[in-house]
């Protein structure tokens, strides 16, 4: 128990629990870093805080300037609550298609929503707030993709408390969207000991790449490639809608209720479990399930929720 | 040998409209090379013409991204599905 200062406080330092159990290896422990312990609710919390207090220390983000930034929700709901601690109004760029949940969430923190079109997916929405931040020189953009305070709040944070918990670490595995986590947390854990394994999850792709001319317009992340993702990670691998509501549905079995990616991300753990002979893999469980209820993934037939689920951005 | 390989839209056009094409070879290299020798008009959209991968196309054996496999020397087998996508910002779409 503690006294805090102030909510920002509470972000980080999150709880790794073994989830062994779910392991279909009994040589292979899994634990998961609980995420959703966050204040506003997932992972993006550590980063909303790094790219504020950044900004602020090097003076791109004045007082009471307005922040705009994309998301598919959980930076745009970090970003929003730190906003309103710290007195920034908040336009978020979202795709029209992201659970009703995470536009009530902005909504509750008082951030403006801006909708782009759902068949762009993240794409879309981050092609729409560069346009926005293009002619609104007056706003700040955080631009999550290539800020490099995202993979430091991951290299400076969410390593380190994974190293202090767990170093008999053999592999870590995260979802890939920003790249912050894998690329932050997977340099610190592979300057510490090089012989840790980085496994991406990712969604399948869908239909929002249908909307590519070509693939020049195609787009990876910057801080992917300034902090030499291509060299940490060692696997990165799609999980179905399917199989991630499968596995968000059996993480229910040892306690925890998690958002849909983490089904995604905990299959990843065990299809790692089951490759290899014996080891320690760590998970990021980036938000909790509150979120996704609107889904039915917990309480109805899953061909229904599969069926719901399509088109849908849940990572 | 012929594997199942996956075509995104924009590359549809390069291969009579078709979404999935068989391929015939035992390494993702004699995939492509096979590919292009059936549809001429893929040359060089997927593999660069100093045969390395294009920067923004991620190619899949079954469920994973051969840049950590064993990129263009990735064995395939008969079963294997080879997809081909463009790379795009994350938090995709959920189609399966």
């Amino acid at each position: 128990m503690a006294l805090y200062n102030s909510i920002l406080d509470l972000i980080g330092d999150t709880p790794l629990v073994d989830v062994s159990g779910l392991s279909p290896n009994p040589r292979v422990r899994i634990l998961v870093k609980l995420e959703g312990q966050n204040p506003g609710g997932s992972v993006k919390d550590r980063v909303a805080k790094s790219m504020v207090e950044e900004a602020e220390k090097d003076g791109t983000l004045v007082p009471g300037q307005t922040i705009l930034e994309s998301s598919s929700g959980n930076t745009g709901i970090g970003l929003a609550m730190v906003a309103r601690v710290k007195g920034y109004p908040l336009e978020v760029v979202l795709p029209e298609n992201v659970s009703e949940e995470r536009k009530q969430l902005l909504a509750v923190w008082g951030a403006e929503i801006i909708l782009s079109p759902g068949r762009e997916g993240s794409n879309g929405a981050m092609r729409m707030a560069q346009r926005l931040a293009a002619e609104n020189a007056d706003r700040w953009f955080p631009f999550q993709y290539g800020n490099h305070a995202n993979p430091k709040a991951h290299y400076e944070g969410t390593g380190p408390e994974i190293w202090r918990d767990c170093p008999e670490v053999t592999h870590f595995v995260a979802g890939l969207g920003t790249s912050g986590t894998l690329v932050g947390v997977g340099r610190f854990l592979k300057e510490r000991k090089p012989s840790v394994q980085v496994w991406a999850v990712e969604p399948p792709a869908g239909e929002m790449v249908d909307g590519l001319k070509s693939f020049d317009e195609g787009f990876v992340p910057p801080i992917f490639i300034e902090h030499d993702g291509y060299e940490l990670l060692d696997r990165k691998t799609v999980v179905g809608t399917r199989e991630s509501v499968e596995w968000t549905v059996r993480l229910c079995d040892v306690g925890v209720f998690a958002g849909i990616s983490s089904g995604a991300v905990v299959a990843g753990a065990v299809r790692c479990a089951q490759k290899i002979d014996e080891g320690v893999v760590v998970a990021v469980v980036a938000d909790g399930g509150w979120k996704y209820l609107s889904t039915g993934a917990w309480t109805e037939d899953i061909d229904h929720v599969v069926e719901r689920a399509r088109g849908t951005i849940y990572f | 040998m012929p594997v199942d390989v996956r075509l995104p839209t924009v590359l549809r056009q390069h291969a009579g409209g078709m979404a999935s094409v068989k391929a015939n070879g035992t390494t993702l290299a004699e995939v492509f090379d096979d590919l292009v020798r059936q549809f001429p008009g893929l040359a060089g959209q997927v593999v660069t013409d100093n045969g390395t991968l294009h920067k923004f196309v991620n190619v899949y054996v079954n469920d994973d991204d051969v840049r950590y496999l064993d990129k263009l020397e990735t064995k395939v087998s008969d079963d294997d599905v080879v997809s081909i996508l463009p790379a795009v910002a994350g938090g995709a779409l959920a189609t399966n």
